[in-house]
């Protein structure tokens, strides 16, 4: 029997607001334990919540650009449950009336576009952090429990998709795409290993074919886009593993272990979890009206998805267009401005996602500190085009544009690097060369083509590298034959 | 007569004549205090040193031409379940032992910026629960008008000390009853204002759909003085009403052609007669007045109550799950962290709240959520729009506000159910969200005070103080508790 994977994904994104979800602590990372606290993250006697409009504007941005629909009325919720780190012991949340529901994002993993449905997205707040000292770091066996406040409170959201992911390949896709629509969009650093996005996966397999879903299993604790990938991979062939030796798989969370590659079961927050949810009385019904959400709609940046078709209308092929429309805004406008200045799209984005980049590694500059403008990389782009610089010679073109050394043309110039284009200065070079060289002209003749390398390079020396190869070749294949 | 027995109105007047100084305001209720207090017990702490120096700065500014107007310097007790900054808040429960507030909530800020002077924290019924303030870990608070009765709750502390003259006016909460029941109790005034019209941030939430904050006070225009100083709109609560609030500063009404409707479903042998007459008796002068007096049946009312004991547990399941001894308060020694959490909780709590956590809890468990919290939710909606019909026939609603006259002390402590009945003319009003008083019309052949509850539409108050304070007219009842008189 062959299996089919089915993978949903929920990410819980923490946004980067100034203020927490419900009350005016600053959002930050690093302080001292329990140092950005107040009287409603802590759980006071008495304190209120308040929403932060900016973390619904948020929301809201995330929801449109998830082509969902935004609820003009949405509900909090109260999410039960007693944990140290849960200040109020129960979380503020969204259950059966969240703010979007139903839309969806595209991933493209190399096998054309695909539309992953989006089932809702929600607003919600962060918990604590809890660190359980002594005997394995875990709650049953710890001596003591150390909880730091500083992060209850941020606001998060909780996108959830449906089963509609078919692989580990995917999944980790999605997650990047998703990611990459988050940072786009403003609302979040969207860093995995600071925890500030998180994936948890829900993973079931069936019967190649079948339409019924298996049991699933949630796995957690995957703190990059490789561990996403392995760990879904790891629990599909766990999960095939088990069936195939007729063994149930039992609905759980498991708990994804990084250096030994596996997944582990792991105990649930309170058994089979009953969070009794009720509308939350502290807070009124929210109601997002048309007006709120146009005036979102009209402050949405354009989002990878829109900008990777705008780069393939370009012509650029799929992995470029992928690659840059996801890449930095900075190495983006570069892009763009260098297409207005006429460079040939493809080029520019070749120039860009492989040498620039290479550059930026090499000296570890930023993409906002590059010495180059749009303008700079279409001059360049154009004279590899005329002929007037070879390839290579373009790379320590750009590396002096890069220093600082001026322009394209006026570092060519400085460096000596422009090429000898004109027919009748290479066909000199061509005419002495070959009479410098009979023998091989001799071994020409007796049908041994391959020599002809030898040829172009004795062209390239004896005009100091500056020839146009590609016209040496021509013109020497052309005299030999003569 | 004491200063400690003057209207809030009078004390004013007589500070700004010269008649007496607002220090002298502060020891009067003080000296009640001492005198009543061992009998009482309407105090958990009083704040001598804070209170004091507030009277002093109070003479002070008025006397260098700073008048914050009718409450300056005027000696208010608080419910504690109220944050002072500063002061211990314990809402009379173990497991808030020991913790110190760190903010004002915002009635008190309000207060304060009024110029009053907040003499201590009153007694309650841990959390709020209760109707007789006899579930007070610190022990019960008794009636000025007989000590061996209770004072009715939960803002027991409060009614018995405004009733005594120990503070010349308090601040109560009101989640099913809790002002105008013991208000009625202690023949003193009772009021719940609309629902969202007075901030609730800083007071201890036991359900925060139903809780309100409001005045008692020894008469109608001293409650309305007091309501007038808290409420408005807060940024700080999310629920806090932020449109027009009707104008108090002068309630006015003819009671000719005024429409009263007397509830149908608040009478009947529930009702002792001492209580039914009273209340016959002031409809009876409404009429000789020229008002409209007619009946009118309010099904709803018949399942309100039962409503009332869904919804206020299951939010109260909630908002007290962050007592758990991780952050403050009571915690006591576990081998776990959870273990840690049950155990505090198990202690730290009274009978009477664990009773309605669990309540509440089952309300809104998988499998009940639906046929207990679901259920109580759409009576609550059904009330509200039959009360609202009501208010298109009627100007204002009528009701006694408590079945009976104080009851003695541990006579329904054993059976939670009689108790609870205690709230079946006031809870309605905090599923509707509406407005409603309670002012004392009479006392029974004990001596035991009777309350007349004038229930209004949402923002109705200017009428349903109006209505009030003509009921208070035609009744005359200026009587004070056997301990005020003994004393006075």
């Amino acid at each position: 029997m062959t299996w089919a994977p089915v993978v949903g994904i929920e990410v819980h994104v923490e946004l980067r607001t100034l203020s927490k979800m419900f009350c005016g602590c600053a959002v930050s990372f690093g302080g001292a334990p329990n140092t950005n606290v107040c009287p409603t993250c802590l759980a006071l006697p008495g304190a209120l919540p308040v929403p932060n409009r900016t973390a619904l504007d948020s929301i809201v941005a995330i929801g449109l650009a998830l082509n969902c629909d935004i609820n003009e009325h949405s509900i909090f919720h109260r999410k039960n449950y007693f944990y140290t780190d849960l200040p109020k012991n129960y979380q503020i949340s969204q259950f059966d009336l969240p703010i979007a529901t139903d839309g969806w994002l595209e991933v493209d993993t190399g096998e054309g576009p695909r539309r992953i449905r989006i089932e809702r997205a929600h607003m919600e707040e962060d918990t604590g952090k809890s660190t359980h000292v002594g005997e394995g770091g875990r709650i049953h066996t710890a001596e003591k429990t150390l909880v730091d406040f500083n992060r209850a409170g941020t606001p998060l959201v909780e996108i959830v998709s449906r089963p509609d992911i078919h692989s580990a390949v995917e999944a980790r896709a999605y997650a990047q795409e998703l990611r990459a629509l988050v940072v786009e969009l403003g609302v979040s650093d969207a860093r995995m290993e600071e925890g500030s996005i998180r994936f948890d996966a829900n993973v079931s397999i069936r019967p190649h074919g079948d339409s019924e879903l298996g049991t699933k299993v949630e796995i957690k604790n995957m703190n990059s886009f490789r561990s996403l990938e392995r760990a879904v991979d790891h629990e599909i062939g766990r999960q095939i593993g088990a069936m195939e030796a007729g063994k149930p798989i039992v609905q759980e969370t498991r708990h994804w272990d990084e250096a030994g590659g596996l997944t582990t079961s792991m105990r649930g927050k309170e058994g089979s979890s009953d969070y009794r949810y009720f509308p939350d009385p502290d807070l009124v019904p929210l109601r997002i009206d048309e007006e709120w959400i146009e005036r979102i709609r009209g402050t949405l940046p354009e989002l990878p998805s829109t900008r990777r078709q705008r780069y393939l209308g370009q012509g650029l092929d799929s992995h470029s267009a992928g690659v840059l429309a996801s890449s930095d805004a900075d190495l983006r406008s570069l892009h763009d401005d260098a297409v207005a200045s006429g460079a040939d799209p493809t080029a520019s984005a070749n120039w860009i996602t492989g040498e620039i980049t290479a550059w930026m590694r090499r000296t570890e500059t930023e993409p906002g500190d590059l010495d180059l403008d749009g303008a700079r990389l279409a001059e360049m782009v154009g004279m590899v085009a005329d002929g007037d610089l070879s390839a290579s010679a373009a790379k320590d073109v750009l590396d002096g544009v890069l220093s600082g050394e001026g322009g394209p043309r006026e570092v060519a110039e400085a460096r000596d690097l422009i090429q000898v284009s004109d027919r009748a200065a290479v066909s000199e070079i061509v005419g002495s060369v070959l009479a410098d060289n009979p023998e091989a002209v001799a071994r020409y003749r007796d049908g041994e083509h391959k020599v002809v390398g030898f040829l172009v390079g004795q062209v390239m020396r004896a005009s100091g590298g500056k020839a146009d190869p590609q016209l040496a070749n021509e013109l020497l294949r052309a005299q030999l034959s003569g | 007569m004491s200063l400690a027995d003057l209207s809030i109105t009078e004390a004013a007047a007589g500070r700004r004549s010269g008649d007496h100084s607002f220090v002298d305001l502060f020891d009067a209720v003080l000296t009640r205090a001492n005198h009543t207090e061992a009998q009482l017990h309407c105090y958990l702490v009083i704040d001598h040193r804070g209170a004091r120096a507030a009277a002093e700065t109070a003479d002070g500014e008025l006397s260098a031409g700073t008048d914050r107007g009718p409450l300056h310097g005027i000696p208010i007790a608080i419910k504690d379940n109220m944050n002072i900054d500063g002061l211990e808040t314990t809402c009379a429960s173990q497991i808030l032992s020991g913790w110190v507030a760190p903010y004002d909530a915002h009635v008190i800020t309000r207060l304060k910026e009024a110029g009053a002077v907040l003499v201590g924290k009153t007694n309650l019924d841990e959390f709020a629960m209760g109707s007789s303030t006899e579930n007070s870990s610190y022990g019960a608070t008794r009636n000025p008008w007989d000590t061996t009765r209770v004072p009715g709750g939960s803002s027991g502390g409060s009614a018995a000390s405004v009733a005594v003259g120990s503070s010349f006016a308090a601040l109560g909460s009101d989640t099913g009853g809790s002002i105008r029941q013991p208000g009625s109790l202690c023949g003193v005034v009772g009021l719940k204002p609309t629902y969202g019209t007075v901030s609730r941030r800083g007071l201890v939430a036991f359900s925060s759909s139903l809780d309100q904050i409001g005045p008692l006070a020894r008469n109608v225009e001293d409650s309305r003085i007091l309501l007038e100083a808290i409420w408005g709109h807060d940024p700080g609560d999310a629920t806090s009403w932020n449109g027009d609030y009707p104008d108090i500063s002068a309630p006015r009404v003819d009671l000719r052609g005024l429409r009263v409707g007397v509830i149908d479903q608040l009478s009947g042998d529930a009702f002792e007669e001492a209580v039914s007459d009273a209340t016959r008796s002031v409809l009876d002068g409404l009429s000789d007045e020229g008002a409209e007096v007619g009946e009118v049946s309010l099904p709803g009312f018949d399942v309100a109550l039962a409503a009332y004991y869904l919804v206020a547990p299951a939010e109260a399941s909630a908002n007290l799950a962050r007592f758990d001894g991780v952050r403050y308060g009571l915690r006591e020694d576990g081998a776990t962290s959870e273990e840690m959490m049950r155990v505090t909780r198990a202690t730290g709590f009274g009978p009477e709240v664990l009773r309605r956590i669990l309540l509440g809890t089952f309300s809104l468990s998988a499998g009940y959520h639906d046929a207990f919290y679901g259920q109580a939710q759409r009576i609550r909606t059904h009330l509200t729009a039959e009360m609202n019909r009501a208010y298109e026939e009627y100007d204002v609603l009528v009701s006694p506000t408590s079945p009976t006259t104080a009851f003695e002390l541990g006579a329904r402590t054993a059976d939670p159910l009689s108790m609870y009945f205690s709230d079946v003319a006031t809870a309605p009003s905090n599923l509707s969200g509406h407005p409603a008083i309670s002012v004392p019309v009479g006392l029974d052949e004990g001596g035991l005070p009777i309350g007349f509850q004038i229930l209004a539409p949402a923002f109705g108050e200017e009428r349903m103080f109006a209505v009030a304070a003509e009921v208070e007219r035609l009744v005359g009842f200026d009587t004070r508790p056997v301990l005020a008189a003994e004393l006075a």
